[in-house]
């Protein structure tokens, strides 16, 4: 009898001691896990805090409107900069948004076969191409056979970037458009590309303008792209065929000089890069927060300037 | 009689909806052709390093752009772009599967808001990683992590030698992991969301903690997924130019390849954006750094390729779980 109650609690004791043992393990886990998270948070918050702390003393009216002067004196400011980057986003956006559009449209509309497969992948995989590359492309097919440095380089390699970007929110946003729209239209005899432009991609605009806000997102920051094809300037834009500023590149330039003004200035100059990128984010997320929710597959690809 | 006249209608397509087709083709076939025309005219305008030097572009250690004495070799920068890579994954990997863990378990009121701070880490343009790796991270990781651990190993382990300066492979490497975060977890977590529900149940029901449901049901299920999701990482380190050409010190030449953890080093990318603007078109400097694109252009393809077929069929296998 005493044999039995003493196996009974030797038993218990060996299961408290398991079940002990593995909550700890569990705990330690749920520990690490937090401090994964707190880990990813601090460069983030250090970011912005040192951004803002130090851009904020280098910003006036003057520095964002005049032309750079002499380096190391601290004066001037990034006008030419600020212009630039506006001008490339938006011809980029000339080339790259209608490609991405049509291409977005090919694959939801006429994507069920190997080509439109095969376009699928490696839109994917063009996606996620070094953007120092692209930048060479660029260089080689515009800068080297026109003979010199053009903003039309820089767009065109800008848009090599963002329009694999708008292809796949297109199609994804495109794909959530309901058969039933496209047969109402087809029964109505409508034709199929009244029935694609008119119906179902006003039913996926804001889907669509989305992507299209993320990819000005992503190419705003883009430095690497732009260095042999627009290769900076410090003066206000003049013409397409010379070499203009952007202020990716200037916030780069500026940290190689040795100057603590020059620093300071490289601060105030990222300060209004992340200010408009950050803006366009949170605004994205503000507008279209419901819509947004069904790319998150695609946020690693959408976000994320190299 | 109507009925095959009808038919033969409706066979007929419209003129505009053809033209359609055919623009929307073209756009589509658009990224196709500038893959093959980008991977041909890198190689076309290459072509004198290829003839000059052969494989042993490749395999060379120097980099001499003084005219005459011109010898150009990718390996150093190979090296650099893989250990740099390498060790950015070791740190990155494990913390985005971590912040990964936490987003998809968490309710969704804090995982959603932390999921998009994530997110915003990835906005970030690069070159305000370099500028803030620049300023403010390396002066703090030089004084508080690199000097000390050079003070106590620096003369035993060789990992640990060399002048801490901050401008170093171990720097660059961990700017690069934090830049790599966003990616990994976001497709980690898309990729353990799609583990299906009855599959965590189960894990629960056999009276697993949140620690085992995740070892017998989540790991084991996304496995493919978070692999995928890794190499995506990797892609995205190896291709990575700004905040790397800031912070990784730019030796060129043999004193590149990577021998201590507190030595600069250099990458195919910073390279590329070091010299590129200085080079002569008319001398092999140019055609050198090119050909140095080019192999950086065939690495990043044959990740990508890797990683994308890794997670795609890891998310096809969650729409025929779904199914069933």
């Amino acid at each position: 009898m005493s044999t039995v109650q003493q196996r009974r609690q030797q038993y218990r004791a060996l299961f408290k001691q398991n079940v002990e043992r593995r909550l700890l393990i569990d705990k330690i886990v749920r520990i690490i896990v937090f401090a994964c998270v707190i880990m990813a948070i601090i460069p983030f918050g250090s970011i912005l805090v040192e951004v803002f702390k130090n851009g904020a003393a280098a910003i006036s009216i003057e520095f964002l409107t005049q032309i750079p002067g002499a380096a190391g004196t601290g004066e001037g400011g990034i006008g030419p900069a600020i212009q630039g980057t506006l001008i490339i986003i938006g011809l980029a956006s000339l080339i790259g948004v209608p490609i991405g559009v049509l291409s977005g449209i090919f694959l939801s509309e006429y994507g069920d076969n190997p080509l439109a497969r095969s376009v699928r992948f490696f839109n994917d995989v063009f996606m996620e191409f070094p953007s120092i590359v692209l930048g060479i492309f660029a260089f080689l097919v515009i800068v080297l056979v026109l003979g010199h440095f053009s903003v039309w380089a820089g767009a065109f390699a800008l848009s090599l970037i963002m329009f694999p970007i708008v292809a796949r929110t297109t199609e994804e946003s495109l794909k959530m458009v309901p058969v039933s729209y496209r047969e109402a239209g087809m029964a109505l005899g409508l034709k199929k590309w009244i029935v694609t432009l008119r119906i179902v991609v006003s039913a996926a605009k804001s889907g669509m303008i989305t992507g299209i806000l993320l990819s000005i997102s992503r190419i705003g920051g883009e430095t690497a792209p732009l260095i042999m094809t627009i290769l900076g300037s410090s003066q206000f834009f003049s013409n397409f065929d010379v070499p203009m500023d952007a202020l990716p590149l200037r916030i780069w330039r500026l940290s190689l000089l040795p100057y603590d003004s020059a620093q300071l200035q490289g601060w105030g100059a990222a300060l209004v890069l992340i200010i408009i990128i950050l803006g366009i984010n949170l605004a994205v997320r503000y507008f279209f927060m419901n819509k947004r929710r069904k790319y998150k597959l695609f946020g690693y690809a959408i976000n994320g300037s190299r | 009689m109507t009925q095959r006249k009808i038919q033969s209608e409706s066979k007929r397509k419209p003129l505009a909806d053809k033209i359609f087709k055919i623009g929307a083709t073209i756009a589509g076939v658009y990224v196709l052709a500038i893959i093959v025309l980008m991977v041909f005219q890198l190689f076309s305008e290459s072509y004198p390093i290829w003839q000059e030097s052969g494989f042993e572009f490749i395999v060379k250690t120097d980099w001499n752009a003084v005219e005459g004495r011109e010898s150009f070799g990718v390996l150093p920068y190979i090296f650099g772009t893989l250990v740099t890579a390498a060790l950015a994954m070791v740190i990155g990997v494990p913390l985005s599967i971590g912040i990964a863990m936490f987003v998809s378990d968490a309710p969704a009121k804090i995982g959603n808001p932390l999921g998009f701070v994530v997110e915003l880490l990835a906005a970030v343009p690069s070159v305000i990683y370099g500028l803030w790796g620049l300023f403010v991270f390396r002066v703090y990781f030089r004084d508080w992590i690199e000097k000390p651990l050079n003070d106590a190993f620096g003369d035993s382990i060789w990992l640990f030698s060399g002048t801490p300066f901050g401008l170093d492979i171990i720097t660059a490497s961990v700017i690069l992991a934090i830049m790599i975060i966003p990616t990994v977890s976001a497709v980690s977590r898309e990729v353990m969301k799609a583990v299906p529900q009855q599959q965590k149940e189960a894990a629960y029901m056999l009276g697993a903690t949140k620690w085992e449901m995740f070892k017998l049901a989540i790991f084991p299920y996304s496995k493919t997924g978070l692999i995928g999701a890794s190499i995506l990482g990797l892609g995205r380190a190896v291709g990575e130019t700004m905040a790397v050409t800031m912070l990784i010190g730019n030796a060129t030449g043999a004193s590149a390849i990577p021998s201590s953890l507190f030595k600069p080093s250099q990458t195919m990318s910073s390279i590329i954006a070091n010299e590129f603007v200085e080079a002569s078109p008319a001398s092999l400097h140019l055609p050198a750094l090119i050909g140095v694109g080019l192999v950086l252009l065939l690495i990043a393809i044959c990740i990508n390729i890797v990683a994308h077929l890794l997670v795609t069929r890891m998310l096809k296998i969650k729409e025929g779980a779904i199914n069933n």
